[in-house]
């Protein structure tokens, strides 16, 4: 009877994080940023329909990069989770925090447990009724989560990307300077995203109850 | 955070979710005929809505009643489903208040799991069977009957549903009036019918179908100028439900006063 060989958890756990960290850094990465009226995600994506960044409730972005089908599948039960809880209590008591949590519960089961992990990076991103209530939840393959405050980059370049961020954001932009910014950082100092490869969306505490709002190319290019 | 294998997966109906996370409707055990008249709950009356050139204008008085009591003054009967659609309940009004709330979040999650909204016949046939559910209820007397109406953004005209307690969904053409006050309000709306009525005039008929309703039925509540409470009307074409506010009402209420006394 053949013996399965001994593999020390340190490796196996670093195995499936290279596996992992392979998967998402074949995709385009995607950034968001905080702007005065609220929260703007620019993701680079060449298909108008196979959407990355979507509404989750009425204040929540849901935000994925990685293999898409994955991304898909959390993001539907971040969707069901968080219309279950509106509906069970009430709409006020569905947050991000909340749900940035249990997603990063199920990705770490998944990661543990699961015959591959997720690659996946997600990002949660909550509109507060003032600006001090804004909020974005960066959550890993593995189930580490990061909050960050002003900006954040999921995805391959996420790094540099970051470092990009946090050399130009500065307060009080407006919804244009940060969808400017946010491009740039993403293509780099030698590359220009195309108006054609670019999904933006934005969760603006001025768009009623329902704070996410897709824009168009026009709206983008204007 | 639910997950579901792909055998066992609700797909984009949230009242499906429900169900397969315990969260279903109730039978209503022991409940019978008699008990849930002795309960006496509360009843939504008078809703009417009717089609003009851009769209739908949808309307209903306030009042719900129980027994030959008022029990609320200030119920909001005609409330928006989403963006290009409302429904208008008449009917137990428990029940009905459950429903819409269903029924909206059943839209907001379909359009949000599936990435686009339903097309308008879609919307009224997820009511359909939403009122088919309640049928149980119906049979002891919480019948629901709303009106749906909305904006065909393929189409690109307003259209109108009325239902039955047994889920009967019927498209209409021009107007349609539910509820206890809805044969005067019916009758109103019927005579003052024009195919091709602005807005405006929409608005006005409406506003005037709910006054005569009012006027000859008791369970139907008239404009409240002393509290200050006045029907919802609201009108929804292309660019979406608008609900007129309560000073343009009592604008148009107003001249409806003065042309009844000077009858």
């Amino acid at each position: 009877m053949s013996q399965p060989f001994y593999v020390a958890p340190e490796q196996m756990m670093k195995d499936r994080a290279d596996f992992a960290r392979k998967g998402i850094a074949r995709g385009r990465a995607l950034a968001a940023v905080r702007y005065t009226d609220g929260i703007v995600i620019i993701a680079e994506n060449a298909s108008e329909t196979l959407r990355k960044v979507s509404e989750i409730y009425d204040r929540i972005a849901f935000a994925g990069v990685g293999k898409y089908n994955e991304f898909d599948q959390l993001r539907v039960a971040g969707v069901r989770a968080a219309d279950l809880k509106g509906f069970q209590y009430s709409r006020d008591d569905v947050d991000a925090r909340s749900l940035a949590n249990s997603y990063a519960q199920m990705l770490g089961t998944i990661f543990t447990h699961e015959m591959k992990p997720m690659e996946v990076e997600i990002l949660v991103a909550e509109v507060g009724l003032e600006p001090a209530g804004d909020q974005m939840f960066h959550i890993l393959y593995d189930g580490t989560v990061v909050d960050e405050r002003d900006y954040a980059a999921i995805g391959g370049d996420a790094e540099a990307i970051n470092s990009r961020l946090s050399e130009t954001w500065s307060d009080g932009l407006d919804l244009h300077a940060a969808i400017a910014l946010g491009r740039s950082a993403l293509g780099g100092p030698d590359r220009e995203i195309a108006d054609d490869d670019l999904e933006v969306a934005d969760l603006a505490r001025t768009n009623g109850r329902r704070c996410f709002h897709r824009l168009t190319r026009a709206d983008i290019a204007g | 955070m639910p997950l579901f294998s792909t055998s066992d997966d609700p797909g984009s109906s949230f009242p499906e979710l429900l169900r397969r996370v315990g969260l279903g409707p109730d039978a209503m055990v022991g409940a019978s005929t008699d008990l849930m008249r002795e309960l006496s709950l509360p009843h939504a009356t008078t809703c009417v809505a009717l089609t003009y050139v851009d769209g739908v204008v949808m309307a209903g008085d306030r009042r719900a009643t129980a027994g030959n009591l008022i029990s609320h003054r200030t119920m909001e009967k005609v409330v928006e489903a989403d963006r290009h659609s409302g429904v208008a309940i008449a009917g137990a009004a428990g029940a009905a208040m459950e429903m819409i709330r269903l029924f909206q979040l059943q839209l907001e999650h379909y359009e949000k799991v599936e990435g686009t909204a339903l097309s308008l016949e879609g919307k009224a046939n997820q009511l359909s069977m939403m009122v088919r559910g309640n049928l149980q209820a119906a049979m002891m007397g919480m019948v629901v009957v709303p009106i749906f109406g909305g904006y065909d953004l393929r189409r690109e005209c307003g259209r109108l549903w009325d239902y039955d307690a047994t889920g009967g969904r019927y498209e209409e053409r021009d107007y349609v009036a539910t509820g206890s006050g809805s044969l005067h309000a019916g009758t109103v709306i019927k005579v003052g019918y024009r195919g091709d009525m602005g807005r405006d005039d929409a608005v006005n008929l409406a506003a005037r179908a709910l006054w005569e309703a009012a006027d000859a039925d008791s369970a139907t509540g008239g404009p409240d100028a002393l509290r200050g409470i006045y029907p919802v009307v609201a009108t929804i074409d292309a660019g979406g439900w608008s609900r007129l506010d309560d000073g343009d009402l009592a604008a148009r209420y107003d001249t409806i006063v003065a042309e009844v006394r000077s009858r």
